[in-house]
């Protein structure tokens, strides 16, 4: 079983940390379903890794309540580590030992049984295509066979719950759609992902997300159910001087977001009480003032919109408070 | 307490300790280094020193002593005085190393079998020490002008006085290898285990091992045991280089010596470990490493005699693992004693440890914060 009684392996109530005066992660309020691949999507330094480490219990929250497949973390934590793997965001393995080795170590530390443990990181070496280099050392690898042993000595016991900072941040593309493979292969054997990210493809392929900025979750929900709920209308302009024409908007009190993607650009705009079309033509008369000849069409949202409009929000509500 | 998570550190310990060649060349090179430099450094068979005279009687016979001296080459003369303080000058200046004193009733003080003359040393430099010694070998009494004055058979108990200065204890290679066993382990292991938890952590290591079921006991211990090999190691090579360059015996028995050196070794790996768990970097650990070992060579008996320290040095020596173990190995190795003779420092070693391995386990905490 991967979760608590009701199916949910992890519930957070306020949580909080401080470090000094800086507030890290703030009141975050988060529940994550088992059997999930579940996103934490925010910039770099948005309180992702520190959450990571209080749900570990590696971090004494400042404040708020944290429950892990029905255990109360920090109190209970020693009771949890069994049954969660953890990938560091900072590869932790030993350079120094190899691809075997490594995993032979976590095998023992993790309690594998000794009869068990050489079949068992046979099957992984096999699984995770190490078997031409099982006696290359940690160190000497690629970033992304790095992440793919981490992943390996992660799963090593099986555990029930994973949590994987940023696993993929020093991967190239093409090894980061294996990794999700595994990913998914994971969840659909049963187990509980919790992945960080700040890169939105990777969010857009889980199954539900949270989505941190500086330290706060401004937003949670399956990708679609975010997009479906944007507060705010996107827009193609077709310009010709794109540069101008983004320039000419970026300043607009109603332009929550401009970026530029080939000749066009993606306009993000606040709701603000009117609909798609009124949104539309105050985009058009905008840039008519600009001397900018332009098209305008709506478009349908992504969650880097999402993404945009609620971190946009958060930090429009913090200056007016 | 899982043996076979204890057991898996070790062997990681071991398997990174392999690959690590700095590390490797340090278990053998530094007892050998520093065997070497310190045992040939207090070798006592110099030759040439250079010397002053100042022969206050220049009878023929003071004169023939002065030249029995010159003849067995431990000394060469660099320049003659009028009176000893000029020696005095001479020696604090570095200009000799040895000063030659005949005084001007040297006959008749000769005559009466009182001290004839004396030897000035320079006592900052063990190596003149041992040489003034054989100085006062050469027969005083080899010359007899007169047939009727007594002949002596045993000529030189204390006829020819040795003034040290600076230093004014004797020590030799003999006195010093067992205490450079102490030393050389002092150094070492402080060293290798003060680094072993920061650079975990500094590594990023730490984070994924606190993550697991494994606990501090375990890392503590298993990151203990394989040092303790590596420091027999380092204790055998000195004790052989020791009989085998410098003829130092061991006196009590073989097995004394090695639990002695596994006490020290032990005191100094769970020292470090606290050491380590305090660091924050291995730049630090490596600080208070230096912190550790300067006081352990100056007041544990190895560079000065305990007995002449002030009270307080005294007592801080008392806590440190070197002071213990010199008078252990000394004991064992130079005056045959066993340890259950010497179970006041087998006491206090084993003290030691129990207090800084569970300081050490309580320390560390599986926590990032
Ligand atoms: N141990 C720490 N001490 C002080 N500040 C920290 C510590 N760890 C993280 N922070 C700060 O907390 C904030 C959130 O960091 P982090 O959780 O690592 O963000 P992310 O993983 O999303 O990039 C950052 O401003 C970071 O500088
Ligand atoms: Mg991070």
């Amino acid at each position: 079983m991967s979760a608590g009684d009701d199916g949910i392996a992890i519930r957070v109530h306020g949580l909080t940390k401080r470090f000094g005066s800086l507030v890290a992660v703030d009141h975050v309020d988060l529940t994550v379903p088992g059997q999930h691949v579940y996103g934490f999507l925010g910039p770099n330094g948005s309180g992702k890794s520190t959450t990571i480490r209080m749900l570990c219990g590696l971090l004494t929250p400042s404040e708020g309540e944290i429950d892990v497949l029905g255990l109360r973390i920090p109190a209970q934590a020693e009771a949890l580590r069994s049954r969660i793997g953890y990938m560091t965001q900072k590869f932790s393995l030993f350079d120094d030992l190899t691809v075997r080795e490594n995993l032979e170590f976590m095998a023992a530390i993790q309690g594998v049984p000794k009869t068990r443990t050489a079949r068992r990181v046979d099957e992984l070496i096999e699984q995770y295509h190490f078997s031409d280099r099982q006696k290359q050392l940690a160190g000497t690898m690629s970033g992304g066979q790095k992440q793919r042993l981490a992943l390996a000595c992660a799963v090593i016991h099986g555990p029930e719950l994973l949590f994987l900072d940023e696993p993929t941040s020093a991967v190239d593309p093409e090894s980061r759609r294996d990794f999700w493979e595994k990913l998914f292969e994971l969840a659909d054997a049963g187990t509980t992902l919790l992945v960080s990210t700040h890169l939105m493809d990777e969010a857009e392929r889980c199954h539900r997300l949270a989505i941190l900025d500086q330290g706060v979750l401004v937003a949670d929900g399956t990708p679609s159910e975010l997009t479906a709920k944007l507060y705010g209308h996107t827009f193609i302009v077709e310009a010709d001087d794109p540069r101008r024409a983004q320039r000419a908007l970026v300043d607009a009190p109603e332009v929550l977001g401009v970026a530029q993607v080939g000749n066009t650009l993606r306009v993000l705009t606040h709701a603000g009480g009117v609909d798609t079309g009124g949104a539309g033509q105050y985009l058009r008369d905008l840039l008519g003032r600009a001397g900018q000849v332009v098209k305008v069409h709506a478009a349908q949202p992504n969650l880097e919109d999402v993404f945009v409009a609620v971190t946009r929000k958060s930090r429009q509500e913090e200056r007016m408070a | 307490m899982s043996w076979r998570r204890l057991w898996a550190i070790v062997i990681k310990e071991l398997r990174q300790m392999r690959r690590d060649r700095i590390t490797l060349a340090m278990i053998v090179g530094i007892p050998v280094m520093q065997l070497v430099l310190f045992g040939y450094a207090i070798n006592t068979n110099l030759r040439g020193l250079e010397a002053g005279i100042s022969d206050q009687s220049n009878t023929a016979g003071s004169r023939a002593l002065v030249m029995d001296m010159l003849a067995t080459g431990v000394i060469a003369p660099v320049a003659r005085a009028d009176t000893p303080e000029e020696l005095m000058t001479m020696l604090r200046r570095g200009r000799i190393s040895v000063g030659i004193v005949v005084p001007p009733d040297f006959e008749r003080r000769r005559l009466d079998g009182r001290a004839v003359a004396q030897i000035l040393v320079d006592g900052s430099d063990n190596t003149v020490q041992g040489a003034a010694v054989q100085l006062a070998q050469v027969p005083v009494d080899n010359w007899v002008p007169d047939a009727r004055a007594p002949m002596r058979s045993t000529p030189n108990e204390g006829r020819i006085s040795i003034v040290g200065f600076y230093n004014p204890q004797r020590r030799s290679a003999v006195n010093i290898v067992p205490g450079l066993v102490g030393v050389i382990l002092t150094m070492t292991m402080v060293l290798f285990t003060g680094i072993a938890i920061v650079r975990e952590r500094e590594r990023g290591n730490m984070e994924l091992l606190i993550a697991t079921p494994l606990i501090s006991a375990e890392l503590m211990i298993g990151k203990v045991l394989p040092y303790i090999a590596i420091g027999l190691v380092q204790t055998s090579v000195i004790l052989a280089l020791g009989r085998w360059l410098f003829v130092v015996p061991i006196n009590g028995s073989l097995l004394d010596v090695y639990v002695a050196a596994v006490l020290l070794i032990m005191a100094n790996l769970t020292l470090g470990l606290l050491i380590s768990t305090r660091a924050q970097s291995q730049f630090q650990a490596m600080q208070m490493a230096f912190f550790i070992f300067l006081p352990s060579i100056l007041l544990s008996g190895f560079m000065f005699p305990f007995a002449g320290m002030p009270k307080v040095a005294q007592w801080l020596a008392e806590i440190l693992p070197l002071t213990h173990f010199l008078r252990l190995i000394r004991g064992v190795m130079l005056r045959g004693a066993s340890l259950w003779e010497l179970w006041v420092d087998v006491l206090a070693l084993l003290a030691f440890i129990v207090v800084m391995m569970t300081a050490a386990i309580l320390r560390f905490r599986k926590r990032l914060d």
